[in-house]
């Protein structure tokens, strides 16, 4: 069983390839909140997947000035033709060389199948984990946590500017 | 577990008596097969109980992978505003396989209600507003894809033929007999 990186850690940077020519970084994305959303593979065969529902809640997220990016195992051609197929708007990263890897630092691997659970993490402009939650497997986890820490980060913004 | 967190209003599209001793609301897709489906399991849900069973419907469509869904929705909101919600929510569902603007404006004709109207209230998005307020609330409840059903106000996690929708329906029951 492994265990998520919980809320006050550092969150580990990385760079990614979110085109089959193009990495990002974490550390690119300082100074606006970041939603990091791991999830096993792309193509599951349900409609209406957590990834299409994160679609439609884009400018939600938005509203906080937030950055949603999805991290899976599939390389970058896969996610290029998943993206293009349910014209996803957000990027999603390739965790594929070295496998898993960065799914592993956030403690968001599962060994036994090698694929990174549906795990999601909120991190605010400082790059320090503000909220996690690891979903069971085959439980969807829908987009409620993530917008009550995008609020809950905005009121803590505010109370400290305060 | 996930709990419904926006109460049944008027503005709702409602099926059934506040009286009856269970509320099933449904977030459901126009497009989404797997609601096509679903709708046919209501219809026995309702058959089943009679009174005793209230029914509430929201829009939740994924309008980025089904690009008919949001049209769909508008129009059923357009068919509600006229007193028409279930006739319209009836006919797309039982057409789905059809669905798209010829179909959305046949049914409007069927059920009395101008074409050239539902037109232009699809161009300016005259009720996008309604349906995004659904999604929305649909999204804080904890709808994570559809159909979502919620039996009394508790997300139904699962599968939902009729068999086990109705076990879950029992088992609520039950539990409110229990608690008195």
């Amino acid at each position: 069983m492994t265990r998520i990186l919980p809320p006050g850690t550092e969150a580990p940077d990385f760079a990614l390839n979110v085109t089959p020519d193009q990495k990002i970084s974490l550390r690119e994305l300082r100074g606006r909140p970041v939603i990091l959303a791991f999830y096993p593979a792309d193509w599951s065969p349900v409609c209406g997947d957590q990834m299409a529902v994160y679609n439609e809640i884009l400018p939600e997220f938005q509203k906080h000035n937030a950055e949603l990016m999805g991290i899976s195992v599939d390389g970058a051609w896969c996610h290029a033709a998943f993206a293009k197929g349910r014209h996803l708007h957000f990027p999603l990263l390739a965790d594929f060389e070295p496998k898993g890897e960065v799914s592993k630092r956030y403690g968001a691997y599962r060994d036994k199948e090698g694929f990174a659970e549906r795990a999601l993490f909120v991190i605010d402009k400082d790059g320090k984990i503000f909220w996690s939650y690891c979903s069971p497997i085959g439980v969807n986890p829908g987009a409620e946590g993530i917008l009550q820490a995008l609020e809950d980060l905005h009121s803590t913004g505010i109370a400290r500017s305060a | 577990m996930a709990m419904l967190r926006v109460s049944i209003t008027a503005d709702d599209h409602i099926q059934g008596s506040e009286d009856a001793a269970t509320t099933l609301v449904e977030y459901g897709d126009y497009e989404c097969p797997h609601c096509g489906a679903a709708h046919h399991v209501v219809k026995q849900l309702q058959r089943h109980y009679g009174k005793g069973l209230r029914f509430v419907f929201r829009n939740f469509p994924l309008a980025q992978i089904h690009a008919q869904a949001e049209a769909a929705a508008e129009a059923a909101e357009f068919a509600g505003a006229n007193d028409k919600f279930w006739e319209m929510h009836d006919g797309i569902y039982e057409n789905q396989q059809r669905l798209g603007i010829t179909l959305l404006l046949e049914l409007a004709g069927r059920i009395g209600l101008a074409g050239d109207d539902l037109r232009k209230s699809l161009e300016s998005h005259e009720y996008a507003a309604k349906v995004r307020q659904d999604f929305l609330g649909g999204v804080r409840s904890g709808v994570n894809g559809t159909p979502a059903f919620f039996i009394n106000g508790l997300r139904h996690d699962g599968a939902y033929d009729f068999e086990i929708l109705k076990a879950a329906i029992e088992g609520q029951l039950l539990q409110m007999k229990a608690a008195g």
